[in-house]
C-alpha cells in the first residue's frame, strides 16, 4: 500500500465519521466553497476587474475632491488664452471660451457620478419593490407588474427623456439635475426589477423557504430575511452596468441641451463644444470624451467581471 | 398563427393610445402657458400664438378640453397632419424629406450589423473560449462602454477631418459614401450586441440537447451547425435585430446632429436645440408610432421563426 | 455451487464469431478547471446480436458516458478517453477516424436519450427530423423520406401517424415524443439500440408502453439493445444480461434471473433490498447509506468500502479483481461468495 493510499483511506475513514455526526473527528474533509468564495477567487485573478475597479475609485475621487487633482478653477475662463496650449497645471491646454480643459473634464466627474449614483439608487429601489412583489406574490400582481414592465421597457428612452425633460428646460440647475436623475431612473428599472423578479422566483422555491413558512414566518419576514439575500447580488451586478450607462444617458442629454445646462459642469456639454471647434484644436473635444468613454466603460466591466464571476456558465 | 397576431395588434393599439396620451399630456397638460413651453424660451409673436391657439384647441379647458384636444390631436396624427413648426414650414413636408435619408442610413448601419456582427458572433459562438472569442468579447465591451456622443464626433474629427478618410459632413443630398461613415458609427453600438448575443445563442445551442441527438444520427458537423444551430441560435438575433431597425431609424439623432444628415433624426436634434416644440412633439409622436410597428413586426416574425410561440 | 476462481479481467470469454459490440477495458475522465475525474475506470462489456444487455448504476456511476463514448459523441474537451478499445464487429471504433466513426452512428448503433423534448429540435418538424436522417445518410428524395418517416411513425404506434408528420415536437406528450425519438432512432435499421433511461422522464404508465415498444422491436427488428437505466423495476422484463456499475467500474455482472435471485455484490444487493416489494410483508425497506463518491477522489481499494456493510481492511488496501462466480457471472468484490450465499438465504 502507498503513501496515497494511505492518506485516501484515512481521510475517508475520517469523511464517514464525520457524516455520523462523531466529536472529535479531525477536520479532514475539504472546506465547503461558497458561490461567493468561488466568485471571489475568480475575480482576484482577472485583470479587468482590479482595472475597472481602480478606474471608479479614481473617478470616484475626482467626484468627492476635484482640487486634488488640479488646482485651477474650472470656471476661471478668460477669452484671451483661447485654444492656448499647455501652461500652468493647465495641462491639456484651454478651450474655445479660455478655459482649463483638464480641470473641467476633472470637475465634470462630480455631476455624473452624482447623477449615475443617484439613478442607480433610485432604480434599485423600484426594482427590489417591483421585482419582489411580482416575483414573490405572483398571480394577478406579476401579471400586471410584468405588463407595466413590457409597456416601460417599449419606450425608447431618448425619446422619452426628451419628452420629459421638456418641461423642465427653463428650470433651475438643481431642479433639472434631480429631473435628469428622476427620468433616468423612471424609465431604467425594468430590466434590474426582471433580474429581482426571477431570483425572488428561485428562491421562493427552496426548501428553507418553504421550512421558514411552515414555522410560521409571516410573509413580510421571510421576503426580508429570506428573499432579498438571494435577489440582491444580482440586482447590484446589474445596478452596476446600469449606473455606467446612467451616466452615459446623462452626458447624452446634457449633449442634446436638455440634460443639465452650465454653469454646471457636464462632460457631455463639453463634449458638445469641443464638437464645434474641433477643427481649431481637437484636445477639448478629446479629454473630456476620454474621461466619458473611461468611467462608462469602466463600470460596465466592472459589473461585466462580477457577473461573469457569479456566473460562469454565461461565459 | 392568426389568433397571435390578433392578440398583439389589439396590444399594440391600447400601446399607441397609452404612449400618445403620455406624450401629449406631458407636452401641454398642467403648464402655465402650453404656448410659451412648447416654444421655451423664444419669444413667440402673435401670429404664431394665434395659430397654435387654434390648432391644439387651446381655448377648451379643464379635463373635458384636454381630451377633447388630445383626440384632435390623434385625428390629425393619423390623417398625417402633423401641423407647422415654429419656423412655419409643415412638419409633415419636413418628414417626407427627411425620411429616406434616415431610412437609408439606417439600412447601412443594419448591413454592418448583419454582416459583420452576426458573422463574428456565429463563429465566436463555435470557437468559444478560443482568440478570436477573446478578443471579440474585449473589443465589444470596449464599443459598448462607448457613449455615441464620444464615438460620433472622435470618428467624425479622426476619419473624417484628420485624416481625410470620408467627407466629414454629408451635406443636403447625402450619397452613399458620405453615409458610409455615419452608417458605421450608428450601427456599432446595435453590431456588438448582436455580435455578443449571437455568440451566446450559438454557444448555448451547441451543447443543447438535440445536438447530440444530431450527431448520433450520424450528420455531418458542417449541417448540424449549419442547420440545426443556426436556425435555433438566430431566432433571438433575428427578433434583436428587428426591434433594432425601429431603434436605428427613431435613434439616429446624436449621428444625425453630428454628422449633419438631413434625415429625421437631424430634425429632431435640431427642433430641440431651437426650441421648436411643435416639431418636436410630431416628429416624436412619429418616431414612437414607428417604434411600435417594428415591435409588432418583430413579435410576428418571432412567431414565424419559433414554432413553441406560433402555437400557443 | 460453483467454486469461484479469481482471474484478471476481462472475464468473459470470447465466442468463435467474436462479440457483436465488446468495450474492453475503457477509461475515461473528464478535465476540468476544479481538477480531473476519473468517470470510467477500466469497463469492460460486450453485446451479441440481437441481445438485450441492462447497464444498471446511480447518477454518476458511468453508465451514460460509457454509452457516449460508444456513440463517439461525448463532448471533447472536457471528456478524454484514456485507454481502452470499443470493438464493433471486430474493429476498433476509437482508432477509427471520424468519418467512419460517423458511418457508423445511426446506421449500425443508434441511440435514444432520457429527455426527448430537449433531444428533438423544437423548431423542426418531427417529420421531417425523421425523414432527415435518410435524406443525408441514404440519399433519398424528399417525398420518399416523408413517406417513410410516416411508415417508420406507423411502427412505433404513433396514431394517425401520416397526419402528424409536420406537428412540432412540444405538440406531442411525453410518451408520444419519446416514440417519435424511437423513430428517429430507427431510421436506417442499426444494429444496436443504445436507450438511455428513455423512460426516466415519464408517467409510470407510460414508462410501461415504452418498455413494451422497445422489446417488441428488439424482436422484430432483431437489435441488439443496451438499456440504461438506474430503476432495477423496468429491467427484468426486458433485459437478458445485467451489469451493475458503480464509480466507473462494473461491479457486477450477470443474467438477470440469477442477479435477481442472489446479488453477489453488496451494491446491487442494497440496490435490490430499496425496491419496495409485493410479495413480502412487513419487510423494512433499507437504503445504501452514504453518498456515491466524488470522482475526483475515488476512495482506495474497493471504492464501494466507505458504504459498505462488509468492508474489511481488504477493502481499503486492496481494489478486488473480478470474480468470476460460474454462469458467466462475475462481481467485482472480495467477499462475493459471501454476498451471494448472504443473498440467496
Amino acid at each position: 500500500m502507498s503513501d496515497f493510499e494511505t492518506v485516501a483511506a484515512t481521510e475517508n475513514q475520517a469523511a464517514r465519521r464525520g457524516v455520523s455526526g462523531e466529536p472529535g473527528t479531525p477536520a479532514a474533509a475539504q472546506k465547503p466553497r461558497s458561490l461567493a468564495g468561488d466568485a471571489w477567487r475568480d475575480l482576484r485573478r482577472n485583470p479587468i476587474f482590479w482595472i475597472s475597479l481602480t478606474l471608479v475609485v479614481l473617478v470616484a475621487a475626482m467626484a468627492a475632491v476635484p482640487s486634488l487633482f488640479t488646482a485651477n478653477d474650472p470656471r476661471d475662463c478668460v477669452l484671451s488664452r483661447q485654444h492656448a496650449g499647455p501652461s500652468g497645471g493647465a495641462v491639456f491646454g484651454y478651450d474655445f471660451q479660455g478655459c482649463d480643459t483638464y480641470a473641467r473634464a476633472v470637475y465634470g466627474a462630480r455631476a455624473s457620478l452624482l447623477v449615475g449614483a443617484l439613478s442607480a439608487l433610485l432604480t434599485g429601489a423600484i426594482a427590489l419593490v417591483v421585482g419582489m412583489l411580482a416575483g414573490y406574490f405572483g398571480r394577478w400582481i406579476d401579471a400586471v407588474l410584468s405588463r407595466v414592465i413590457d409597456i416601460v421597457l417599449g419606450i425608447p428612452l431618448l425619446l422619452a427623456a426628451i419628452v420629459l425633460l421638456k418641461r423642465v428646460s427653463t428650470s433651475s440647475d438643481n431642479v433639472r439635475l434631480f429631473a435628469v436623475i428622476f427620468v433616468l431612473a423612471v424609465l431604467g428599472w425594468t430590466t434590474a426589477a426582471r433580474v429581482v423578479r426571477s431570483s425572488v422566483i428561485t428562491a421562493k422555491e427552496q426548501d428553507y423557504v418553504a421550512a421558514a413558512r411552515m414555522l410560521g414566518a409571516g410573509n413580510g419576514r421571510i421576503m426580508w430575511r429570506h428573499i432579498l439575500p438571494n435577489a440582491l447580488a444580482p440586482a447590484i451586478v446589474v445596478l452596476t452596468i446600469a449606473l455606467g450607462s446612467f451616466i452615459a444617458a446623462e452626458a447624452t442629454l446634457s449633449f442634446l441641451g436638455i440634460g443639465l445646462k452650465a454653469p454646471t459642469i457636464s462632460w457631455g456639454i463639453d463634449i458638445d463644444a469641443g464638437r464645434v471647434h474641433m477643427r481649431e484644436s481637437a484636445t477639448p473635444l478629446v479629454v473630456p470624451s476620454a474621461f466619458l468613454a473611461l468611467t462608462v466603460l469602466a463600470f460596465i466591466m466592472l459589473g461585466d467581471a462580477i457577473r461573469d464571476a457569479f456566473d460562469p456558465k454565461l461565459r | 398563427m392568426f389568433r397571435f397576431i390578433l392578440r398583439r395588434l389589439l396590444q399594440m393599439v391600447l400601446a399607441f393610445f397609452g404612449t400618445t396620451l403620455i406624450v401629449y399630456a406631458l407636452m401641454f397638460a398642467g403648464q402655465g402657458d402650453p404656448i410659451q413651453a412648447l416654444a421655451g424660451e423664444r419669444p413667440v409673436t402673435a401670429a404664431q400664438r394665434a395659430y397654435l391657439t387654434e390648432k391644439y384647441h387651446l381655448d377648451a379647458t379643464g379635463v373635458g378640453g384636454f381630451f377633447y384636444r388630445y383626440f384632435d390631436y390623434l385625428k390629425n396624427l393619423l390623417r398625417g397632419d402633423l401641423g407647422q413648426s415654429l419656423t412655419g414650414r409643415q412638419i409633415g413636408d419636413i418628414l417626407a424629406a427627411a425620411w429616406p435619408v434616415t431610412v437609408k442610413l439606417a439600412l447601412i448601419a443594419m448591413a454592418v450589423t448583419v454582416v459583420f456582427g452576426v458573422t463574428a458572433g456565429v463563429i465566436a459562438g463555435i470557437r468559444r473560449a478560443g482568440v478570436f472569442d477573446n478578443s471579440t468579447l474585449v473589443l465589444t465591451l470596449l464599443v459598448l462602454g462607448i457613449p455615441t456622443i464620444v464615438l460620433a464626433p472622435l470618428a467624425q474629427y479622426f476619419l473624417g477631418v484628420k485624416w481625410q478618410l470620408f467627407p466629414p459632413t454629408a451635406g443636403a443630398e447625402p450619397d452613399l459614401y458620405a453615409l458610409l461613415l455615419p452608417g458605421i458609427v450608428l450601427g456599432s453600438l446595435s453590431l456588438a450586441t448582436a455580435l455578443r448575443l449571437t455568440r451566446t445563442s450559438v454557444a448555448e445551442n451547441l451543447r443543447a440537447d438535440y445536438v447530440r441527438t444530431a450527431r448520433s444520427k450520424g450528420l455531418v458537423k458542417r449541417r448540424i451547425v449549419s442547420v440545426h444551430v443556426l436556425r435555433n441560435s438566430l431566432i433571438p438575433v433575428v427578433t434583436f435585430l428587428g426591434v433594432e431597425l425601429g431603434n436605428l431609424m427613431s435613434g439616429a439623432i446624436i449621428t444625425e446632429g453630428v454628422f449633419n444628415i438631413p434625415g429625421v433624426g437631424f430634425n429632431l436634434f435640431r427642433g430641440i436645440r431651437t426650441e421648436d416644440g411643435p416639431l418636436v412633439v410630431g416628429i416624436v409622436s412619429v418616431l414612437v408610432v414607428v417604434y411600435l410597428v417594428s415591435n409588432l413586426v418583430v413579435d410576428v416574425l418571432y412567431a414565424v421563426l419559433d414554432p413553441r410561440i406560433r402555437y400557443e | 455451487m460453483t467454486q469461484p476462481t479469481v482471474v484478471p479481467t476481462p472475464a468473459s470469454p470470447t465466442p468463435p464469431g467474436g462479440h457483436l459490440l465488446e468495450v474492453r477495458d475503457l477509461h475515461v475522465e473528464f478535465r476540468t478547471r476544479e481538477g480531473v475525474a476519473k468517470v470510467i475506470n477500466g469497463v469492460s462489456y460486450h453485446l451479441d446480436p440481437g441481445e438485450s444487455l441492462a447497464v444498471l448504476g446511480e447518477s454518476g456511476s458511468g453508465k451514460s458516458v460509457t454509452a457516449q463514448a460508444i456513440m463517439g459523441i461525448l463532448d471533447t474537451p472536457p471528456a478524454h478517453v484514456r485507454s481502452g478499445q470499443i470493438l464493433y464487429r471486430g474493429r476498433d471504433l476509437l482508432t477509427q477516424s471520424e468519418e467512419q466513426r460517423r458511418q457508423v452512428r445511426g446506421k449500425e448503433i443508434a441511440m435514444i436519450f432520457q429527455d426527448a423534448l430537449s433531444a428533438l429540435n423544437p423548431v423542426f418538424p418531427v417529420g421531417w427530423q425523421i425523414g432527415e436522417t435518410l435524406r443525408q445518410r441514404e440519399g433519398m428524395s424528399r417525398a420518399d423520406a416523408r413517406r417513410r418517416a410516416a411508415e417508420l411513425m406507423d411502427l412505433v404506434k404513433i396514431p394517425a401517424a401520416a397526419k402528424r408528420l409536420g406537428d412540432y415536437p412540444h405538440q406531442f406528450s411525453g410518451g408520444m415524443r419519446q416514440r417519435v425519438m424511437i423513430a428517429v432512432a430507427l431510421a436506417l435499421n442499426p444494429k444496436v439500440l443504445i436507450a438511455d433511461e428513455p423512460t426516466t422522464a415519464l408517467d409510470v404508465t407510460v414508462q410501461a408502453q415504452i418498455m413494451d415498444l422497445l422489446a417488441e422491436l428488439r424482436r422484430d427488428l432483431d437489435m441488439a439493445m443496451i438499456l440504461i437505466t438506474h430503476d432495477l423495476g423496468v429491467v427484468a422484463g426486458v433485459a437478458d444480461r445485467i451489469a451493475v456499475m458503480y464509480a466507473g467500474r462494473i461491479v457486477e455482472h450477470a443474467d438477470v434471473r440469477p442477479l435477481y435471485r442472489a446479488p453477489a455484490h453488496p451494491y446491487t444487493k442494497g440496490l435490490l433490498e430499496s425496491i419496495p416489494r409485493l410479495d413480502v410483508r412487513g419487510q423494512a425497506l433499507s437504503t445504501i447509506k452514504g453518498l456515491p463518491p466524488n470522482l475526483m477522489r475515488i476512495p482506495s481499494g474497493c471504492p464501494f468500502h466507505p458504504r459498505c456493510p462488509y468492508a474489511q481492511q481488504v477493502c481499503v488496501d486492496e481494489v478486488p479483481h473480478d470474480l468470476v462466480l460460474g454462469d458467466g457471472r462475475t462481481s467485482a468484490c472480495h467477499f462475493a461468495q459471501e454476498v451471494r450465499d448472504d443473498s440467496a438465504r
